[in-house]
């Protein structure tokens, strides 16, 4: 792929082209070589959208709520990023949060649909790279849904300007809600499906459990929705709003988007470093050194500090 | 496309949808399964579908291939105008029709330009090869 070819591209995304933008997300998405033309591409003109994350247990009602939202901010070029998990047996996925969408927003969103393609570290540093490439082609909002479960998918929500976390009456006590690490990135909290009982009982939970955390400038708010019939959207899309707005105000948003560019270089660092511990592990010099563990000559920790001398740089990176 | 010499593949990624007015997607969810099992991403758009939708499916999706459901006897009517409305949009995503079809319109529909019309008793073999051999490529399950 050209950079030439990739800059066409750019601007026919820009001009609203799906299918160019399908494919530069396709690009990302492999992180194969063109991915990084693309990525510094994007970059150069990235940092205009706001980037809304939606995460919290399956079932909850997200990609309901994600695609009101998408209509409720009225915006004219709204993007949904939807990812799913990939069979770790397989490394096939059905992303069927499309369903819970399509009626709501109409053709005016761009929805795309990522599964996590096995390793968890890709996707760390695939989603930035795609939330990139939609704002650099013109998408603003861009909302961000994940599964709520593990610490990769949290984080990954949790990377955006504003975290919503939905949770569901029933959905379990405070407790809960400290087990799964949702409090603690939650900038706007949603009780969904609030037409069931005990909507306020999950309200009042939450309520303990953030007055019982640090405090900060900003409480996140609880909104009470019932997304099958868009009640309490607005509201929630009033609240995101709002916590925009302090971002800017209190200067939170600088300090937020540097941290998050600072945890996507050291991802990448990591990442690099798994590929390279793992061929390192699987090449001769690793068999070597493991025959010797499994021949009860060295320990598994001698080993691996052996085989560590591979991975330092014979080079200092230049500043 | 992807280009294979610098690129990994990558899983092949589907979009299944029925067309129109159709309620019987029993079927399309046991084909998604089994194409997930084959290492494919499925991008499952369900019921109700129009030519429109499914078209921005795939171009948001990039999808590789569309496979279409047909048990509402439409599919006479329904199948060209899928193709047709994928041409429009300059796509290069073939169409692959499963559900009810009676053997003496499969040429037809062949004709119309589907990639592959799968019968009620294909087995999940069957079912991904088909798509695969649409593709022309296999999917690559990591």
């Amino acid at each position: 792929m050209s950079p030439n070819h990739i800059g066409e591209l750019f601007e026919a995304a820009l001009g609203g082209n799906r299918r160019a933008l399908g494919k530069l997300l396709t690009m990302v998405e492999k992180q194969g070589s063109s991915a990084a033309m693309v990525s510094e591409r994007a970059h150069r003109d990235a940092g205009q959208a706001r980037v809304v994350g939606v995460t919290g247990a399956p079932g909850t009602g997200k990609s309901t709520i994600t695609g009101q939202l998408a209509g409720a901010s009225g915006a004219s070029r709204p993007a949904i990023l939807a990812i799913d998990p990939s069979s770790p047996l397989t490394g096939g996925a059905i992303l069927g949060d499309r369903i819970r969408m399509d009626n709501h927003v109409g053709c005016g969103a761009f929805i795309r649909s990522m599964a996590t393609r096995g390793h968890a570290g890709g996707l760390a540093v695939a989603v930035p790279d795609a939330v990139r490439v939609l704002d650099a082609a013109g998408c603003d909002p861009i909302i961000v849904e994940t599964v709520g479960v593990g610490q990769v998918e949290v984080s990954i929500a949790a990377a955006a300007d504003t975290t919503v976390v939905v949770v569901t009456p029933g959905w379990g006590d405070a407790v809960q809600a400290n087990k799964a690490g949702l409090l603690e990135v939650a900038d706007v909290f949603v009780v969904n499906k609030a037409d069931r009982p005990d909507a306020r009982g999950a309200r009042r939970d939450l309520e303990l459990m953030l007055d019982l955390g640090h405090r900060s400038r900003w409480r996140a708010p609880i909104v009470l929705t019932t997304a099958t019939k868009a009640e309490g959207i607005d509201d929630l899309w009033a609240e995101i709003e709002r916590h925009t707005a302090y971002l800017h105000d209190s200067g939170e948003l600088i300090r937020r988007r540097g941290r998050r560019r600072r945890d996507e270089v050291a991802d990448r660092i990591e990442l690099e470093l798994r590929d390279r511990v793992h061929q390192i592990v699987q090449g001769e010099p690793g068999e070597a050194a493991l025959g010797r563990v499994d021949r009860n000559e060295i320990s598994p920790a001698a080993a691996a500090e052996l085989l560590l001398a591979a991975l330092k740089p014979h080079n200092p990176p230049e500043g | 496309m992807s280009d294979p010499c610098c690129e990994a593949e990558s899983p092949i990624r589907v979009v299944l949808a029925k067309l129109g007015l159709d309620g019987h997607d029993r079927g399309l969810k046991v084909v998604a399964r089994t194409l997930r099992d084959a290492g494919m991403e499925v991008i499952y758009l369900g019921l109700r579908q129009s030519t429109d939708s499914i078209v921005a499916a795939c171009e948001q999706e990039d999808a590789d291939v569309i496979g279409l459901s047909m048990h509402n006897a439409g599919h006479l009517t329904l199948v060209p105008r899928m193709v047709q409305a994928v041409d429009q949009a300059g796509l290069d995503v073939p169409v692959v029709i499963g559900g009810i079809v009676p053997a003496h319109d499969v040429p037809t529909l062949i004709e119309f330009g589907a990639a592959a019309v799968i019968g009620p008793g294909a087995s999940a073999e069957e079912v991904v090869s088909a798509v695969e051999a649409a593709v022309a490529r296999p999917t690559a399950a990591r």
